[in-house]
């Protein structure tokens, strides 16, 4: 099994994926717009799945888990059609706001102008 | 064919709401009503039935489709799962038979039926789920019906409200689903059965457990994780509010518990049950306090249901020592969840009736509600003794056997939380009641007594809910049994 | 079913069985609501009779009638004991009255539906305290009570009634939390808590668990004693006199107040019995209970609004009760159980007072009253009848509980001060009482109603000068015939033996 400063390759899919997982939360709490935060959350998703491949790897042999794949397939389907449904809710509210944000009053108060 | 039933109960009870669902959209229209209300009447004798074979067994497995795991989906019913399917089928058809007054004739709310005729099915199926990854599916099932339910208004508040909460549940699911692929990691299973055998104190299991619970705390709105929930709860139609205060916290909650009575207990993580109940602790007064301060009768329910939160979080360092006081804060905490659900939900209700006659929910404008709308006024009065835990009622069995099991254990502080959170509960609850009872600041559409009646199925349903939660309190026998079988061996009231 | 556990599931089935058809037949069926209402109230007066006899014929042989469900490991019970009769039957038999009266009192009022239905709630769970056979039953009630008086406190929904309501639950919520926690702790340590003559407490727990069971007494006395409007927390009661008058009249005259001592009367001698000596609680109550009724009389001097020095005689005649049961002699004992029903009779007839003179000339203070006497003399003789009988002019009620007060003083080796209370407590009876009597009978009348009642009216209606009357003269019979077996003063007496037996 290769391995990188000790670590084995199980080690650095994890540690890659519960890198992915913080980078998505940042973007989730910093950035306004509510199109960066549906990202966010999706690349945090996408950490977690890596995470779930990594653990896959770790049965002794050539074949690996099959169950974390199922869930990752499963979870992938989940954050689809989440991701549809989270951009249909935020076109919404563009719609109705003229913005994209959570706190579009605290918007309009700073006389921000909204990059739609 | 009884027998058929009976085999097949666990997947008949997920699969009536399930297929009312598609039916109510498919069919719409004035069909979608009548399918909502038979299948919720249709529910009724399945779920008792679940409960009765769960007392009569001891518990129920059924793998879907005879596959069995690990590739296959099982469920499973306990004394916990059976007590809080009950709740959620008699708060259903409560919800639904209010709803079929509230929405009969708003065309705006079509897609209120097969939206939550798929909440109900995805609760009970979150309730019955074997394994943690099946938990997964079905909380994000819960939360997506539950986030379109918010919105259904397409008003501005909403919609914002309805982001806010899809937002905080989606990261709450994947810090849970997180936690369970840690979980595979360190126990090789995510059966929760067979992690029961398996869990042993390691670093990867107790980070697993950690993630899952910031998670869940943040689906059940835990304080300070409660941000998303009074605007949510607030601004969703109120038959939906109801459902999201008395049940789907409940759901993510429902994982908590099993997690850390169930799975593990509360030292497989040094100090969490502590930290659980300080933040329930903390919930119960900030709750309560934000509840008083309030000027719109939805927004004051919404806080009193983060309050009564935390109550249900208090449960964990009461179980933690196990022994007999384990064995009465597991019946206080189940009877509070069970209680709470009937009464917040008949709360939600009136407060929804009162929006909708009077076009308004400020608090300062219900003077002499109980003359105006007498029954609704009672209704909400009456869900507010369960709120208080006075007696009699569900809410004061619950209190009675945390405050029993905090002088038991030794830990009478939590009993002093308890008592401390019914007092605040009365400062907001009497604020209402005595605006009820008052003459001035009727504010509304109809001053007048005999003007504009609300139908009668929002008013009597949302009373039923109310009596049921006092009737637990006096005929609750049948139910403390049932949240006792084949209850967790740390509850189960033997020795440590 | 037997006929005794009958009459005990319909004693205190009844009034709430009112309570919720009263609701349901709604606001404007007022003959239909009034026509329930006093059947109702017939069937639990002779149910609770019948509770009573059960107890009489059981009394000294097989245990008396009971009936429970299951809940918890405790479960709720009722029981026709001896003690329990005497609340039940004074609550019951005096609802019925009381319902007549207010029938005549709230005809013009609004929100009757809401005002009767909680009424019924009030006094089916006074007759369930009564009855109740264990300590969680009792606490259910109570609470039940608290909560049902609120409506009826704040019933004009006035600011001043919702100010008066808030009072009321500031002092009632608390000591409802004390009481719940009492209780839990109580019947953790000690199991089940039931109620038996002569404590049902284990003894020995004296000596295990001496710490825990003085601090639980503690927060008993303290739930209890706000309704028994022990000084310092009676405040409560004068500010509820802002209620209709059936209220201050069977509520804070009867069913709430005596809900209170009839709970101390409970613990102190059918649970903590013997401990309570043993910890040296009782004397501490004793005082507290003579205290009570010096400042409450000394208070009701300077009270020129009617209700209000009623409400003060009140708190200071309930401490009466309250003494008796802590001197721990079987004849004080006694004394104070009686004075429960005869305080009943008496002061339930100067709050019907209170409201048919407020109803007929609107009055409302004392110095309101000059010559009232001959403008309503069936009233106003009733009051005087009622007065005489507090400050304990025999043959009237109240001497029959105060002598035996004294009595069982002298033979508790208490004497001195007791007597040197009740003495000091008569003459203020009386300072408080006989000004308001000779403004009525020897005053001149020198408001508008001087000259009489209109020509070819009586001094009011008949649904409240009845009821005024039979109350009047139930004090009367209860004091000539105390020395009968079936008064309660003699029914006292068997039980006061029962309940010191060590």
């Amino acid at each position: 099994m290769t391995t990188f400063a000790g670590l084995s390759q199980t080690d650095l899919y994890a540690l890659a994926g519960a890198a992915l997982f913080v980078i998505g939360l940042y973007g989730l709490i910093t950035r306004p717009h509510l199109l960066h935060k549906v990202l966010a959350l999706n690349i945090s998703s996408g950490g977690v799945f890596l995470v779930l491949v990594g653990i896959a790897r770790r049965v002794p042999g050539p074949v690996p888990d099959p169950l974390p794949h199922a869930m990752v397939l499963t979870g992938i389907v989940v954050t689809v059609s989440s991701t549809a449904f989270a951009l249909a809710l935020a076109k919404s509210i563009y719609t109705e706001t003229g913005h994209a944000v959570l706190e579009p009053d605290d918007l309009e108060e700073t006389g921000e102008v909204s990059r739609g | 064919m009884a027998e058929w039933v009976t085999t097949h109960l666990p997947a008949l009870v997920i699969l009536v709401p399930l297929t009312a669902a598609p039916l109510a959209f498919l069919l719409g229209g004035t069909l979608a009503r009548p399918i909502a209300l038979l299948s919720a009447l249709l529910s009724q004798p399945l779920a008792l039935a679940l409960a009765f074979t769960v007392s009569a067994e001891g518990g129920v497995r059924y793998e879907i489709g005879g596959w069995g795991g690990p590739l296959g989906i099982d469920l499973v019913a306990d004394g916990l799962a059976a007590t809080l399917i009950l709740v959620a089928t008699v708060v259903g058809l409560g919800v639904t038979v209010y709803a079929w007054g509230y929405f009969a004739d708003r065309e705006r709310y079509r897609y209120f039926w097969p939206l939550w005729l798929f909440l109900w099915a995805s609760l009970y199926a979150l309730f019955l789920s074997g394994d943690l990854f099946n938990l997964y599916v079905c909380l994000e099932l819960v939360s997506m019906a539950a986030v379109a339910l918010v919105g259904l208004s397409l008003r501005r508040d909403a919609l914002l409200a309805a982001m806010r909460y899809m937002l905080a549940a989606i990261l709450g699911s994947l810090f849970y689903l997180l936690g369970v692929a840690l979980v595979y990691a360190a126990f090789g299973s995510i059966d929760i059965a067979t992690v029961r055998e398996a869990v042993r104190a390691d670093v990867t299991g107790q980070a697993a457990f950690a993630l899952m619970t910031v998670g869940l705390m943040l689906k059940t709105a835990l304080f300070p994780l409660h941000f998303w929930l009074p605007p949510a709860h607030s601004n969703a139609p109120s038959p939906v509010s109801a459902v999201l205060s008395a049940l789907v916290v409940k759901g993510s909650f429902y994982i908590l518990v099993r997690m850390w009575v169930d799975v593990a207990d509360p030292s497989f993580v040094p100090g969490s049950a502590a930290l659980l109940g300080v933040l329930g602790a903390s919930a119960i007064v900030w709750g309560s306090v934000q509840a008083m301060r309030q000027e719109r009768l939805k927004m004051l329910v919404a806080y009193s249901t983060v309050a009564q939160i935390g109550y249900l979080f208090l449960l964990f360092p009461l179980v933690a020592g196990g022994g007999a006081a384990a064995a009465d804060a597991w019946v206080g905490g189940m009877f509070h969840a069970a209680s709470h659900a009937l009464a917040k939900a008949a709360m939600f209700l009136a407060a929804g009736t009162v929006l909708a006659r009077f076009g308004h929910d400020r608090i300062a404008g219900l003077g002499g509600l109980s003359r105006r709308a007498p029954v609704t006024a009672m209704a909400f009065a009456l869900a507010g003794v369960t709120m208080m835990g006075l007696p009699p009622s569900g809410g004061f069995v619950a209190k009675w056997q945390m405050i029993r099991a905090a002088l038991e254990s030794g830990a009478w502080w939590w009993a002093v939380v308890v008592v401390a959170g019914g007092l605040l509960a009365a400062v907001y609850i009497f604020r209402v009641v005595a605006l009820f009872l008052g003459r001035e600041g009727a504010e509304g559409e109809d001053a007048d007594v005999d003007a504009g009646r609300s139908p009668a199925t929002m008013e009597w349903a949302t009373l039923a809910l109310a009596l049921a939660a006092l009737a637990l309190g006096v005929l609750g026998q049948p139910l403390v049994e049932l949240i006792g079988v084949g209850a967790p061996a740390l509850v189960a009231g033997v020795g440590p | 079913m037997s006929w005794e556990l009958t009459a005990l599931l319909v004693a205190v089935g009844t009034p709430f069985a009112v309570a919720a058809a009263v609701f349901a037949i709604g606001e404007r069926r007022h003959t239909l609501r009034g026509a329930t209402n006093l059947a109702g109230a017939a069937l639990t007066a002779g149910a609770v009779v019948a509770c009573a006899v059960s107890a009489w014929q059981r009394f000294g042989g097989g245990p008396f009638a009971e009936g429970s469900i299951a809940l918890l490991d405790i479960g709720f019970g009722l029981r026709a004991d001896p003690l329990g009769v005497v609340f039940a039957v004074v609550a019951g038999v005096l609802w019925l009255v009381t319902t007549v009266y207010a029938i005549g009192y709230m005809s013009h009022a609004s929100d009757r539906a809401r005002f009767f239905g909680f009424f019924s709630i009030c006094v089916g769970s006074a007759i369930g305290i009564a009855l109740s056979a264990n300590l969680l039953t009792f606490f259910v009630f109570y609470e039940t009570l608290t909560l049902a008086t609120y409506p009826l406190v704040a019933h004009s929904g006035t600011p001043a009634a919702l100010r008066g309501g808030r009072t009321y639950l500031t002092y009632a919520l608390p000591a409802g939390a004390a009481l719940a926690v009492g209780v839990i702790w109580l019947n953790l340590i000690a199991g089940p808590v039931e109620f038996a003559a002569g404590g049902s407490l284990d003894p020995a727990l004296a000596s295990t668990h001496p710490g825990s069971l003085i601090v639980i007494f503690a927060l008993l006395m303290f739930g209890l004693g706000v309704k028994a409007a022990l000084f310092p927390v009676h405040g409560w009661l004068p500010a509820a006199m802002v209620a209709p008058a059936p209220v201050s009249s069977l509520l804070h005259a009867v069913a709430v107040v005596k809900a209170g001592v009839f709970g101390i009367a409970r613990v102190v001698l059918e649970v903590y019995g013997p401990i309570a000596h043993e910890l040296d609680l009782t004397p501490y109550l004793a005082a507290l209970a003579g205290f009570t009724i010096i400042y409450g009389s000394v208070r009701a001097l300077a009270q020129d609004d009617f209700k209000k020095r009623l409400a003060f005689s009140t708190i200071a005649q309930l401490s009466y009760i309250t003494l008796g049961v802590a001197l721990a002699s079987p004849i004080a004992i006694a004394g104070g159980i009686a004075h429960l029903a005869h305080h009943a009779a008496m002061k339930i007839t100067m709050f019907f007072t209170a409201g048919a003179v407020a109803e007929e000339v609107k009055a409302y203070r004392v110095s309101e009253f000059d010559g009232l006497g001959r403008r309503m003399p069936l009233t106003m003789g009733a009051f005087s009848l009622a007065a005489l009988g507090i400050v304990g002019v025999p043959p009237i009620a109240g001497f029959a509980s105060k002598w035996f007060l004294g009595i069982g003083a002298l033979d508790a080796g208490e004497g001195a001060w007791v007597i040197a209370v009740l003495g000091v407590s008569s003459v203020l009876n009386a300072a408080y009482f006989f000004p308001i009597m000779h403004r009525a009978w020897f005053r001149a009348p020198k408001a508008e109603w001087a000259a009489g009642p209109p020509p070819g009216s009586a001094e009011g209606d008949l649904r409240m000068v009845v009821p005024i009357l039979v109350t009047a003269l139930i004090g009367l019979v209860l004091g000539i015939a105390a020395g009968a077996d079936v008064s309660p003063a003699s029914w006292a007496l068997r039980i006061g033996m029962t309940e010191v037996p060590w």
